[in-house]
C-alpha cells in the first residue's frame, strides 16, 4: 500500500511523515515521530492512555489515523511543560502522589488541562465524569481527584 | 521474634515524610520509558498466532503464504524451544507456546516477525493452523464432574485423594480442633454456598518486550515485569541457554497486581531473534492480555460458621474450589489458609481443591485467593450477626486473632494489628454515621501473610558524598521513594541526596519478583542492612584517621564522631570529608546486603463501605467507603494510602462488574476494556484511609507490606453492604444489575 504524505504541527514543531494508510495517530507518534509519552493501553478508545489534542479538542490518538493530522495542530504529553516549567497539573499530582505506576499518567494530565482550559472551576463531579474515560487501576482516583480539584483553584487564584 | 537495630520508638527524620517520588518527573512528561517504549537499529515487529479454539489439537501448522512475504523474516512454533523440559519449565513452556493441543482461547500457537508492526499482523493471518476440536470445560464445578472431559491427564499430583476427577490437579486440607464438636456447642450455625467469577488484574500497560538473542546463546531483554530475574531464568530455561548469558533489563512498569509476576512473550520474542540475529519487539493487544494472561481463579465455596448468642465462633470450616486455567497452580490453599486467618478458633477446617479448565493459566492477582475466601467467610459471619441482632465489629473484635493466637493456618501469630484496625474502625466517624434510605452498610476484614524473598542490594558512596543504591526489585507503585527516605535515614544525609536504580540481572544477585508485598519490607530491610554496612566502612575509616579503634566511632546525623571523651577530642567527620578522601583511604565504600528476610509480618485491614442499590435497576452505587489497614510503620505515607485505595477500588470492580464471561464456544466475550469494564472515576467516592502502625518484629521499623492485604476485605464488605441495602444475601460475585434483580426477584417469589 503506498504511502500517505502528511505536514503537521506537533507541540508546536514542523513535523512531516509518510504513513501507512492503516497506521494510527498513536503509531504515528510512537513510531515514527518518537514521541512515545502517549501510550497504548486498548487502542480501542476505552483507556483514554493514548489522550492527546487535535486542534485543542481532546481525542484518543489510537482511534484518529495518522493521514487525519495533515493540517492540524497537535499537542501531546511532551508539550505540556515550558521547558524547565512544569504545569501546575504536572507539579500538583507529583506533590499529592496522584499516581502509582505511572502509565495513564500522560493521557490524565493531557485530558485534565483540556478540562480546565474549559471548564476553569469544575465541581468535583464534572471532575470525575470528564476523568471517565481515561482508566487507571492503581490509585482508586482518589488522589488524581483532588490533585485536579487543587490545581484548579490555585490556577483560578493565579489568574 | 525481633531483628537486630530495631529501634520502634525512634524519632525519624525522613521516614513517615512525604516527599517527592524521585521519578516523578519522568512519569508527569512522558519521559519514562516503559515495556513498549524501547525501539533497537534493524529491529523488526512480532505478533503471535493465538488458538480461537477453547481445546483443540494442533494438527499442522502451515506458515508458506506468511513466510513468502518480503516483510517477514521469521515464523516459531513449538520446534524452536527447548525440548526435554519438565516440572514448572515444562508447564511455562506450553504456556508461552502451545505443544500438542491449544488448551484455550487465545493460546499461543506460534509468532511471526516482520519489518513492520502491520506487516507482522498482516502475516499473522495468513499462518494456516489446522485444528481438531477437543470437547471442552470453562466452569469449576463442571470441571469436576464425572463427564468433564479430562483437559491434561496425570497433571495431578500426589496430594489428590483417588477417585477424583483427573481435573483436580492438587489437594489441600488444614485446620485443628473438632469442627463437629464446635457446631454442637453453637446458638446457630449458617451453611451457605458461594461463587466468584474469574477477573482480571487490569493493569493498563499491555505486557511488551524487546529482545535480542545471538547464535551465541547471549542475549538482552528489556520487558515490563514485576521479577526481570525470574524472566532471566525462565527465558535461559526456554531457549536452552544459560541464565548469565541473558541480561534482562526491567523496563517502568505500567502495573501489575501479580499479573506481571509471568512470564508469556519474552522467550518468543528471543526465539524470533536469533532465527533472524536480529533485535524483536513485541507487544501485546488488549485482547491478547485479556485471553491469554492474567486473571483470577473462578472460585465455588461452601462454608459453614457456628456462632453462641453471644457472637463467639464455635467453628468454621471451608470447602474451596479454584479453576486456574489449564495449569495447577490455582491458590486454593492460599484460599483455604486465608479464609478464618482473622480469627481465633478452636475449631477450623478448610479443604482446597486446585482444578484445571479451558482457560488461561492463572496468575496472581494481589493476596491471591484471599479476597475470594473472605467474601465467603465474613458474608456468613455477618449473616450470623444480623440472625443474633449482634454488632459486626463488636462479634470481630470478640474473635479477633492476636498476638499468640494459633493461626487457623497452623503457626502462632507474632505482634499483629487485626484488633487495632478493628478499634479504629468503630471508633471512625464513618461507622457512626447515619445509613440513607435504600443504602446498607458492610464490614470485613481481611488478611494476607506477606512475603520476604530472596533479596540483593547494593549502596554505592560517591566522593561528593551522595548515595546510588541498586535494588532488584522492580518500582510499581512508587518504592523508589521509600528506598530513598530508609538510606537517608540511616546515612543521616536528606532524601534528595539518595537516587535509587532498578538495576538489571547483570548488576545484582537474584531478586525474588516485585510480589507477596514485599519490596519495602525485604528491599527496605536490604537497603537499611547495607546502609547500615557503608556506615560501618565509614567509621573505620574514621578511625584509622584519628588512629582509634573502630569501636570508638559512631555515626550520628550523617557524621562519624568519637564515642566519649575516652576515644580522644575529635571534630565530627561528616559523610562527604570520608567519600571525598576515599579513594585514598582504602578504596570505594560500597554497603551490601544479601539474604532471604523471613519475618515479613503478616498484615490484616477492616473496611467499612455503605452502597445503595437501586431496587427498578439493580444498579449498585457506592456512597462511602474507610480502608483501615496495618501497616506495621508507613514509611511513605501517601503511597501507603495509595495502596489502601487502589486496592479498595480493584475490589469494588471485582465486587460489583468484572468477570470473564465465556461462551457455549468456549471462547471469551469480553476481551475489551468496553466489555469488560473496570471502575472508572465516575464510578466511585473519595476513599478514606487510616494508617495503623503496629510494628512488625521482623523489620528494623516495623514495616509490614500494604499492596495486598487491601484487596482482601472489599467483596465481602461490598456484599455485605449490598445485602443489608436489597434485603437479600448476594452469594455470587459480580453483583452486576441482573444478579441483584434475580436476588431480589427470587426473595420476592419466596426462592431464596
Amino acid at each position: 500500500m503506498s504511502m500517505i504524505h502528511v505536514r503537521t504541527t506537533v507541540n508546536g514543531d514542523p513535523q512531516e511523515f509518510l504513513c501507512d494508510p492503516r497506521e494510527t495517530m498513536l503509531d504515528v507518534l510512537r513510531d515514527r515521530l518518537a514521541l512515545t509519552g502517549a501510550k497504548e493501553g486498548c487502542g480501542t478508545g476505552d483507556c483514554g492512555a493514548c489522550s492527546i489534542t487535535v486542534d485543542d479538542r481532546l481525542v484518543c490518538s489510537c482511534l484518529m489515523l495518522g493521514a487525519e493530522a495533515d493540517g492540524k495542530e497537535i499537542s501531546t504529553i511532551e508539550g505540556m511543560a515550558d521547558g524547565e516549567e512544569l504545569h501546575p497539573l504536572q507539579a500538583k499530582f507529583i506533590e499529592y502522589a496522584a499516581l502509582q505506576c505511572g502509565i495513564c499518567t500522560p493521557g490524565i494530565l493531557v485530558a485534565t488541562k483540556a478540562l480546565l482550559e474549559k471548564n476553569p472551576d469544575p465541581t468535583e463531579t464534572e471532575v470525575r465524569y470528564w476523568l471517565a474515560g481515561n482508566l487507571c487501576r492503581c490509585t482508586g482516583y482518589d488522589k488524581i481527584i483532588r490533585a485536579v480539584m487543587d490545581t484548579a483553584a490555585e490556577m483560578r487564584e493565579d489568574a | 521474634m525481633g531483628v537486630e537495630g530495631q529501634d520502634f520508638e525512634q524519632e525519624f527524620q525522613v521516614v513517615g515524610t512525604r516527599p517527592d517520588r524521585p521519578d516523578g518527573i519522568d512519569k508527569v512528561t512522558g519521559r519514562a520509558r516503559f515495556g513498549a517504549d524501547a525501539y533497537a537499529p534493524g529491529m523488526l515487529h512480532a505478533v503471535c498466532v493465538r488458538s480461537p479454539h477453547a481445546h483443540a489439537k494442533i494438527r499442522k501448522i502451515d506458515a508458506s503464504k506468511a513466510e513468502a512475504m518480503p516483510e517477514v523474516k521469521a515464523v516459531v512454533t513449538r520446534a524452536d524451544f527447548a525440548d526435554g523440559l519438565t516440572g514448572e519449565d515444562w508447564n511455562i513452556l506450553e504456556n508461552v507456546m502451545a505443544g500438542e493441543k491449544a488448551l484455550y482461547d487465545g493460546h499461543t500457537v506460534a509468532a511471526v516477525a516482520a519489518t513492520t508492526a502491520l506487516a507482522a499482523r498482516d502475516a499473522a493471518k495468513l499462518i494456516e493452523v489446522d485444528y481438531e476440536i477437543l470437547p471442552h470445560v470453562t466452569d469449576v464445578d463442571k470441571a469436576m464432574a464425572p463427564d468433564a472431559p479430562a483437559i491434561r491427564e496425570g497433571a495431578a499430583d500426589g496430594s489428590v485423594p483417588e477417585g477424583l476427577h483427573p481435573n483436580v490437579v492438587r489437594y489441600h486440607e488444614s485446620g485443628h480442633g473438632d469442627v463437629e464438636k464446635g457446631f454442637a456447642e453453637a446458638d446457630l450455625v449458617i451453611e451457605d454456598s458461594f461463587v466468584t467469577e474469574a477477573t482480571h488484574q487490569g493493569y493498563i500497560e499491555p505486557h511488551a518486550c524487546l529482545a535480542q538473542l545471538g547464535s551465541d546463546g547471549r542475549g538482552e531483554v528489556w520487558c515490563c515485569t514485576q521479577g526481570h530475574f525470574n524472566v532471566q531464568k525462565v527465558c535461559a530455561a526456554l531457549l536452552g541457554t544459560e541464565s548469565s548469558q541473558v541480561r534482562v533489563t526491567a523496563s517502568e512498569i505500567g502495573g501489575g497486581f501479580g499479573g506481571k509476576t509471568a512470564v508469556f512473550i519474552e522467550p518468543v520474542a528471543l526465539a524470533l531473534s536469533k532465527k533472524t540475529n536480529r533485535p524483536v519487539k513485541l507487544v501485546m493487544s488488549r485482547s491478547e492480555v485479556f485471553r491469554a494472561t492474567g486473571p483470577t481463579s473462578s472460585t465455588s465455596m461452601d462454608i459453614k460458621i457456628g456462632m453462641t448468642k453471644d457472637g463467639r465462633i464455635t467453628a468454621g470450616q471451608g470447602v474451596f474450589r479454584l479453576q486456574g486455567g489449564a495449569f495447577p497452580g490455582a491458590p486454593m490453599e492460599f484460599t483455604a489458609m486465608c479464609a478464618f486467618a482473622p480469627y481465633n478458633l478452636e475449631n477450623v477446617h478448610q479443604v482446597g481443591y486446585d482444578v484445571i479448565a479451558n482457560r488461561p493459566k492463572q496468575a496472581a492477582y494481589r493476596a491471591p485467593g484471599s479476597p475470594m475466601a473472605a467474601f465467603a467467610v465474613e458474608s456468613v459471619i455477618d449473616e450470623l450477626c444480623n440472625q443474633l441482632g449482634l454488632d459486626p465489629i463488636d462479634v470481630r473484635l470478640k474473635n479477633a486473632s492476636r498476638e499468640g493466637t494459633k493461626a487457623s493456618y497452623g503457626p502462632k501469630f507474632d505482634r499483629i494489628g487485626l484488633v487495632e484496625t478493628l478499634e479504629e474502625a468503630k471508633a471512625h466517624p464513618h461507622y457512626s454515621a447515619p445509613i440513607g434510605e435504600g443504602e446498607g452498610r458492610g464490614i470485613s476484614c481481611g488478611f494476607w501473610f506477606n512475603h520476604g524473598g530472596e533479596t540483593a542490594v547494593s549502596l554505592a558512596l560517591s566522593e561528593d558524598g551522595t548515595a546510588a543504591l541498586s535494588v532488584g526489585t522492580p518500582d510499581i507503585g512508587g518504592s523508589r521513594a521509600s528506598m530513598c527516605q530508609m538510606v537517608a535515614e540511616e546515612l543521616g544525609i536528606p532524601y534528595d541526596k539518595v537516587r535509587t536504580t532498578i538495576a538489571d540481572t547483570a548488576t545484582l544477585g537474584y531478586n525474588e519478583i516485585s510480589h507477596g508485598s514485599r519490596v519495602t519490607y525485604a528491599s527496605g530491610l536490604a537497603a537499611i542492612k547495607a546502609s547500615r554496612d557503608a556506615v560501618d566502612k565509614l567509621c573505620h575509616r574514621a578511625a584509622a584517621k584519628w588512629g582509634i579503634d573502630r569501636d570508638a566511632v559512631y555515626w550520628e546525623n550523617g557524621c562519624a564522631k568519637p564515642a566519649g571523651s575516652n576515644a580522644g577530642e575529635f571534630e565530627p567527620l561528616p559523610l562527604e570529608k570520608i567519600t571525598s578522601k576515599m579513594g585514598m583511604t582504602g578504596g570505594p565504600i560500597v554497603g551490601h546486603y544479601e539474604a532471604t528476610p523471613e519475618g515479613a509480618g503478616v498484615s490484616f485491614a477492616t473496611h467499612i463501605v455503605d452502597a445503595n442499590v437501586d431496587p427498578e435497576t439493580g444498579q449498585t452505587s457506592v456512597s462511602r467507603y474507610t480502608v483501615v489497614q496495618d501497616a506495621g510503620k508507613a514509611i511513605h505515607p501517601s503511597y501507603v494510602e495509595g495502596q489502601y485505595q487502589g486496592g479498595a477500588a480493584q475490589g469494588i470492580g471485582w465486587a460489583l462488574n468484572e468477570e470473564y464471561i465465556y461462551g457455549e464456544d468456549g471462547r471469551l466475550q469480553n476481551s475489551g476494556f468496553l466489555d469488560y469494564r473496570i471502575p472508572v472515576a465516575s464510578d466511585l467516592p473519595m476513599i478514606d484511609t487510616v494508617i495503623v502502625e503496629v510494628p512488625n518484629p521482623g523489620h528494623p521499623y516495623g514495616v509490614r507490606g500494604v499492596g495486598e492485604t487491601s484487596i482482601c476485605p472489599p467483596l465481602a464488605a461490598i456484599a455485605n453492604a449490598v445485602s443489608n441495602a436489597a434485603g437479600v444475601r448476594l452469594k455470587q460475585l459480580p453483583m452486576s444489575p441482573p444478579r441483584i434483580l434475580e436476588a431480589l426477584d427470587d426473595q420476592a417469589n419466596g426462592r431464596s
